[in-house]
């Protein structure tokens, strides 16, 4: 018996260094908003004496469990406005990472049942428009030239009636994406520090100095928190509360397949979005399980709910299989926007809430975070997203846009 | 899927019920002299504790009761179920699923 010698380890694409004890800013969560706010900070702010600190694993957490659909289709203009950077910045990483992460504008349509949805979906295309983003609104033939296997007959408990068509929109390997932006990070300084659990906040009066970690103490000029579902359990320990509820939210995929499905289909109505990843297994998500849980798990029920919708849009779905499902833990706003800016908390800012559609804002939620936490000043963009709107009562309600039931 | 007993129906899957979300919010008392941060707080901020949980549910396809129920949101086993005008109990005698 001959056995082939394995090939080298490839070269690792960040340090793993020790914790110092001092950084002029400290971010909490390294998953994609953290990692991307590190990158901004040293790229737009030449602030590189950073330390991005994960509880875990870098990206393991709704970075790694997302369903990778990019899009910035939201309806009120302060959505469109930063999730449309999020898309102009989208289009320009792969090469400014110099990293190919797979990301492609194959469109996205979002499905109409209702009149009621057909209403809503004119409107959002008309308010789209308005704001700069590409949008059509399709009528049920040209929904199916968009997307051949999708079932568009009227034969079905809830027929096509149309749908928004956004071009550019589209997917993007989510690993990858963290792992790029990582590595260029780490170029520039950043100190990218896993296995690091922030246990408490060290503060001066109202102002934070620094964190108490499973590594020790590490003090910071400034601190922002990136740590999604768990970021309540964060502003608990540094006093103050956040109005976010953490959901488990599940998605699936199953075997590999022949390329069948050329974009990207979402359903607010009978609940399922759809794509086909590059190695050829579909895709899906659904709504959140609507109890509060940190389990990273939801219940068995919402897959099936989901897979029933699955195959009556998709009928040729009806062989496939299950392959995996997981779930993530997604912090949800009552007005299903997020949350970017100051805290009751000198120096400590927070990035959350984003919900189920952190994935595709990871730039704009990096490029306004590392903005706002360099200058203590919210960036045009972020502004709208303040703690302060629940009390002045400026919402933004994106349920509708959010395309996941909440 | 949640098995939960409803206080009057028993134990029955998670579908027949709708969530609520946090329990014991009360009513403020005198509406009229919250300021916009206070009501800010009763209409917008909840907990979001990790660990047991008090949390409202109502038996929409049986009773259509609401109830409380003391869950853990990591493990998302129900440690009690009571009713409205009972006590949260203390977690030392929350006995699991009754």
């Amino acid at each position: 018996m001959t056995t082939q010698p394995l090939p080298e380890h490839p070269d690792f694409l960040w340090r793993n260094p020790e914790p110092r004890s001092s950084y002029d800013v400290v971010i909490v969560g390294a998953g994609g908003h953290g990692l991307a706010t590190a990158y901004y900070l040293a790229k737009n702010h030449g602030i590189t004496n950073v330390a991005v600190l994960e509880k875990g694993w870098l990206a393991g957490g709704n970075m790694a469990r997302n369903t990778t659909i990019i899009r910035s289709n939201y309806l009120w203009d302060e959505s469109a406005a930063i999730y449309e950077h999020a898309l102009k910045l989208w289009e320009g990483l792969p090469e400014e990472l110099d990293y190919d992460f797979l990301f492609s504008q194959r469109g996205v349509l979002n499905l109409a049942h209702t009149l009621q949805d057909v209403r809503e979906g004119v409107r959002r295309v008309g308010a789209n428009r308005l704001n700069g983003v590409d949008a059509q609104w399709l009528e049920p033939d040209e929904v199916a030239k968009v997307c051949p296997i999708l079932n568009v007959s009227s034969d079905t408990r809830y027929p096509v009636l149309g749908a928004t068509f956004q071009p550019r929109a589209g997917i993007a390997k989510h690993d990858h994406v963290a792992w790029a932006l990582a590595r260029r990070a780490d170029e520039m300084g950043v100190d990218l520090i896993q296995g690091c659990e922030v246990t408490g906040f060290i503060k001066d009066g109202n102002r934070v100095v620094g964190v108490e970690t499973s590594r020790g103490r590490i003090r910071a000029g400034r601190i922002g928190l990136a740590a999604a579902g768990h970021s309540s359990e964060l502003a608990q320990r540094a006093g103050f509360r956040l109005p976010v509820q953490s959901h488990p939210l599940q998605a699936l995929v199953s075997e590999l397949h022949e390329p069948v499905h050329p974009t990207v289909v979402m359903s607010n109505h009978v609940h399922v979005y759809v794509s086909q990843a590059h190695k050829g297994e579909l895709v899906m998500g659904a709504g959140v399980d609507s109890y509060n849980g940190y389990g990273q798990r939801g219940s068995f029920h919402v897959i099936e709910h989901q897979m029933a919708a699955a195959v009556e849009l998709f009928p040729v779905f009806a062989r496939a299989h299950v392959l995996r499902t997981w779930g993530g833990v997604v912090d949800v706003t009552p007005d299903a926007s997020p949350l970017i800016g100051s805290t009751p908390v000198d120096n400590l800012y927070v990035n959350c809430g984003w919900g189920t559609g952190g994935f595709k804002a990871t730039p704009a939620a990096g490029w306004t975070f590392a903005h706002t936490i360099a200058t203590g000043e919210p960036h045009p963009l972020n502004a709208p997203f303040s703690l302060e709107r629940f009390t002045t009562g400026a919402l933004i309600d994106e349920h509708g846009a959010a395309a996941v039931a909440h | 899927m949640l098995l939960i007993t409803c206080p009057w129906c028993g134990p029955r899957d998670e579908t027949e019920y709708h969530y609520g979300g946090q329990a014991h919010v009360p009513y403020p008392e005198n509406p009229a002299e919250l300021d916009d941060r206070q009501w800010a707080e009763y209409v917008f901020y909840r907990d979001n504790h990790k660990g047991p949980f008090a949390e409202r549910w109502m038996h929409s396809t049986g009773c259509r009761r609401w109830f409380n129920v003391l869950r853990d949101t990591v493990s998302y086993e129900v440690l009690a179920v009571y009713r409205l005008d009972e006590p949260c109990p203390a977690l030392s005698q929350a006995g699991g699923n009754p």
